[in-house]
């Protein structure tokens, strides 16, 4: 469709009068615990998991300082050789299971997803706040096996090891991550359902925001595979329970086929962790550079895409398990191949970065932080599915650094992004400007001290998982560890300053960033039911900063800080200003 | 749909009892593409010693007591057709013909599992089970076959695992069904909301359907397993 844009000077259309702030929100409705408890407000289930995820990834934190302070001297200098293994175990199944897989889908997705396609609730209420229960279940079992003493077998759990020789708590910790499993499959299914038939009148796929698109193609993940590892972790069990299974390799068994089942979750599963990541920047990027998104439809693809592409390559994990070199040389090839809707999606980004009027509030260089640390974690990627290289780089430090650089370069930059983004929206407060950049600053600047040299150190052979090295590793380990403390403190920020905001914040208006999409029609914080007036009818793209008007062809507020002339700002199809034209409209 | 917007079974957050459908369906629809991935991890799993193991897969199979199986095959899918009795029932308001048929429906998944538990006492006697003790009689059996006992009870593993998660979906459906009978008897479901009849029944026919692989992939395995050997 195309609207005649008829104005002469300044935006498209006059913003809405900033409505007056509700008196009852959906905070303030109610105060009792109980009123938490037994919520089905997508939103306040949001805020639940808001609450659970940020002590687990504090808790994560924390082993994972237990594992860089070991690492500080060549013999291990705090903990046991035993107690190390523990450690990064704990690390990896904490931040994996317990954070990052949540992270976005259930604490943002579970919040915005409704208001984004204009409507009150996700499809199954009830189930929603289920999988909460579900998940903190499944939490109490993984932090219970870790009080009990841990486990040593790595989040991977590869048999023969975790079935019969670890003397550790492998069961409850599995049945953690089991349990999980169904919380994160019961947000997924609610997301697809929600975004297949709860969308507002005039709210057309070609028009979802593309956090939208990214979060669908996760839930398709989420639905997909991770029933797939829950019978892996099953039979895991059983195995363990009953001293015999299907992976025994005394009976004729095949441990690596576990390895098969595992990673055929596991892999997709790095895109459960990404995806929304990507939805994130696409939204925050736009925003702040005040321009229509370049390639709409190439993104929206491209996530849908990954998430195809992503379940063909999990043998990658595998090349020196002992697979065929024919099936060695396909997932080499597959892998090589979804590297093609990523880098896809970092073009487009660029694009829409070029020309545009850029502020960087925190949001902003949080996304910044996450298209640079990502574009280096993909191509890293790349140099671990070429099977040469995969030889030398297997089981290094190498491998440590890609993924850390594309699940907290990426990922948790992602997270903070939307944290900061949102955070106006869900408490109607807003942080301060000057603190919050610092923090995204010194976190990139930690990362890097941080991953950086574990590329060095993995490329000259230094295994992970190991809790000594030899003496020539020492310097690059204490840089590391330096990094990491320079990180932790970038992370201990927000809790201060965002905490902080709730109290003596500045009261946020309901369009603080000038952003176009749905959510940002709703008062801040939003009403019970989202919107006070349903239904809503959309007529525009999600992103048309061109024409300065939102969803519902309303004009924008003037956005903070910046000094957007609309004469200056570029459209998709060309300056969108004071002359007279017709503009396309996305959709 | 605006006659059905005031109707009682309508949740608030829907527009109309067109959409709340809607979305029951497609949710249970997506819920069963999970059951099946997760099955689809065992049947991957056997597909691939089934490959590699033949003979001792087929001995082991003929082991199993193909009566039982086959008298269950039947209460299944007798139980499927109930159940879809039940939606018709629903669907023409018949309350007393609802109950009826979900109750025969939840009578025959507690006579599959009663049959079940006596195939499960018969096959301890047997010493069907795989573990330490296993070589003394059918393991002995296999090897003076030529067989390897090993991966006899790596048949055996699949018996027990599959059947045993086969077997606690049944039991969470005859609840689901159960708890269908007490929302029907306590009116709570008028001819407008007998999509909840129908998702429970999608999910019943999974169940049934899974049985439906089961049955010949451990049973009729080994069914030929005399005649050549
Ligand atoms: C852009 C395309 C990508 C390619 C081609 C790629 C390739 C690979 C390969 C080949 C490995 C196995 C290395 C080895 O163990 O020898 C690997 C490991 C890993 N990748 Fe990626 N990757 C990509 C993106 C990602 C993303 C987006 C994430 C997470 C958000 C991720 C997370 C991981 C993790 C966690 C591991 C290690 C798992 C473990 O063994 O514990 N990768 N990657
Ligand atoms: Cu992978």
């Amino acid at each position: 469709m195309s609207i005649a844009v008829t104005s002469h000077s300044g935006p498209a259309a006059a913003p809405p009068p900033e409505p007056p702030t509700p008196p009852v929100n959906y905070l303030n409705v109610s105060h009792t615990i109980w009123s938490w408890l037994f919520t089905v407000d997508h939103k306040r289930i949001g805020i639940l998991y808001l609450v659970s995820i940020s002590i687990f990834f504090v808790a994560g934190g924390a082993a994972a300082g237990i594992v860089r302070l070991n690492l500080l001297q060549p013999d291990g200098a705090i903990v046991s050789e035993d107690a190390y293994n523990r450690a990064f175990t704990a690390h990896g199944v904490l931040m994996l299971f317990f954070f990052l897989i949540p992270a976005v889908p259930a604490v943002f997705g579970n919040f915005f997803i409704p208001m984004m396609i204009g409507t009150k609730d996700l499809a199954f209420p009830k189930l929603n706040i289920a999988s909460w229960y579900v998940f903190m279940i499944g939490a109490v079992c993984a932090v219970w096996a870790v009080l009990a003493g841990g486990i040593d077998t790595g989040w991977t759990l590869y048999p023969p090891y975790s079935t019969r020789a670890s003397q550790s708590n492998v069961i409850p910790g599995v049945m953690g991550a089991f349990i999980s499993g169904f919380s994160s499959i019961m947000t997924g299914l609610n997301i697809m359902v929600t975004v297949h038939k709860m969308r507002a009148p005039g709210m057309t796929w070609g028009r979802l925001p593309l956090f939208v698109w990214a979060l669908y193609a996760t839930s398709l993940i989420q639905l997909l595979a991770t029933p797939v590892v829950a019978i892996s972790l099953v039979l895991i069990m059983v195995e363990r329970v009953a001293g015999i299974g299907i992976f025994d390799p005394t009976i004729g068994g095949d441990p690596v086929l576990f390895q098969h089942l595992f990673w055929f979750y596991s892999h997709p599963a790095v895109y459960i962790m990404i995806l929304p990541g990507m939805g994130v920047i696409s939204e925050v990027l736009t925003c702040f550079s005040r321009k229509n998104i370049f390639g709409y439809h190439a993104i929206a693809w491209s996530s849908v895409g990954i998430a195809v592409v992503g379940f063909l390559l999990w043998a990658h994990h595998m090349f020196v398990a002992g697979i065929s070199f024919y099936a060695a040389l396909l997932f080499s090839l597959l892998s090589m191949l979804v590297a093609v809707p990523s880098a896809i999606k970092v073009f487009n980004w660029v694009a829409t970065l070029y020309r545009g009027s850029i502020t960087y509030q925190a949001p902003m260089l949080f996304s910044l932080g996450f298209v640079v640390l990502f574009i280096v974690g993909g191509l890293t990627g790349l140099f671990l599915a070429t099977l040469g290289t995969d030889i030398h780089l297997h089981d290094t430090y190498f491998v440590v650094a890609h993924f850390h650089f594309v699940m907290v370069g990426g990922m948790v930059m992602g997270y903070f992004a939307a944290l900061h983004f949102w955070w106006p929206k869900m408490t109607g407060r807003m942080y301060s400007d000057w603190w919050s950049r610092m923090a995204a600053a010194i976190i990139i600047f930690g990362f890097f001290i941080t991953f950086i040299p574990q590329f060095v150190m993995g490329y000259h052979g230094m295994p992970r998982r190991y809790p000594n090295y030899p003496a020539e590793f020492q310097f690059l380990n204490v840089m590391s560890t330096a990094g990491a403390s320079i990180l932790g403190i970038g992370y201990l920020m927000p809790a201060v300053y965002l905490t902080l905001s709730l109290f003596f914040g500045k009261r946020a208006t309901a369009n603080p960033w000038s952003a176009t999409g749905l959510e940002w029609q709703c008062p801040s914080p939003p009403v019970v039911h989202n919107f006070e007036h349903m239904p809503l009818v959309v007529v525009c793209g999600p992103y048309e900063y061109a024409l300065g008007v939102d969803q519902l062809g309303r004009g924008l507020p003037e956005p903070p800080g910046s000094q957007d002339d609309p004469a200056h700002r570029d459209g998709v199809t060309g300056p969108a200003g004071p002359m007279h034209k017709e503009t396309e409209v996305v959709g | 749909m605006s006659a059905s917007t005031h109707s009682p079974v309508l949740k608030h957050h829907f527009e109309d009892l067109g959409q709340q459908h809607a979305c029951e369906r497609l949710g249970m629809w997506m819920f069963l593409a999970t059951e099946i991935l997760f099955f689809g991890g065992l049947f991957g799993a056997y597909t691939v010693y089934r490959l590699w193991y033949p003979h001792e897969f087929e001995f082991a199979s003929s082991h199993l007591n193909r009566v039982f199986a086959t008298v269950n095959t039947m209460f299944l899918i007798t139980s499927s057709l109930t159940m879809t009795l039940a939606i018709r029932s629903a669907k023409l308001g018949d309350k007393g013909a609802l109950v009826r048929n979900l109750l025969i429906t939840a009578a025959l998944a507690t006579a599959f599992m009663v049959v079940k538990g006596f195939e499960y006492a018969e096959d301890f006697h047997e010493h069907l089970v795989p573990g330490p003790g296993f070589s003394a009689d059918i393991g002995k059996e296999a090897s003076d076959k030529g067989l390897d006992p090993g991966k006899v009870q790596l048949f055996l593993c699949f018996y027990y695992v599959m059947t045993g998660i086969h077997g606690i979906h049944i039991i969470i459906g005859i609840g689901c069904i159960l708890w269908l009978v007490w929302e029907a008897w306590r009116g709570a479901i008028p001819p407008e909301n007998y999509s909840t009849v129908e998702v429970v029944s999608l999910y019943w026919h999974l169940v049934d359907a899974i049985w439906l692989f089961l049955m010949p992939l451990l049973y009729l395995a080994g069914a030929g397993y005399g005649a050549h050997h």
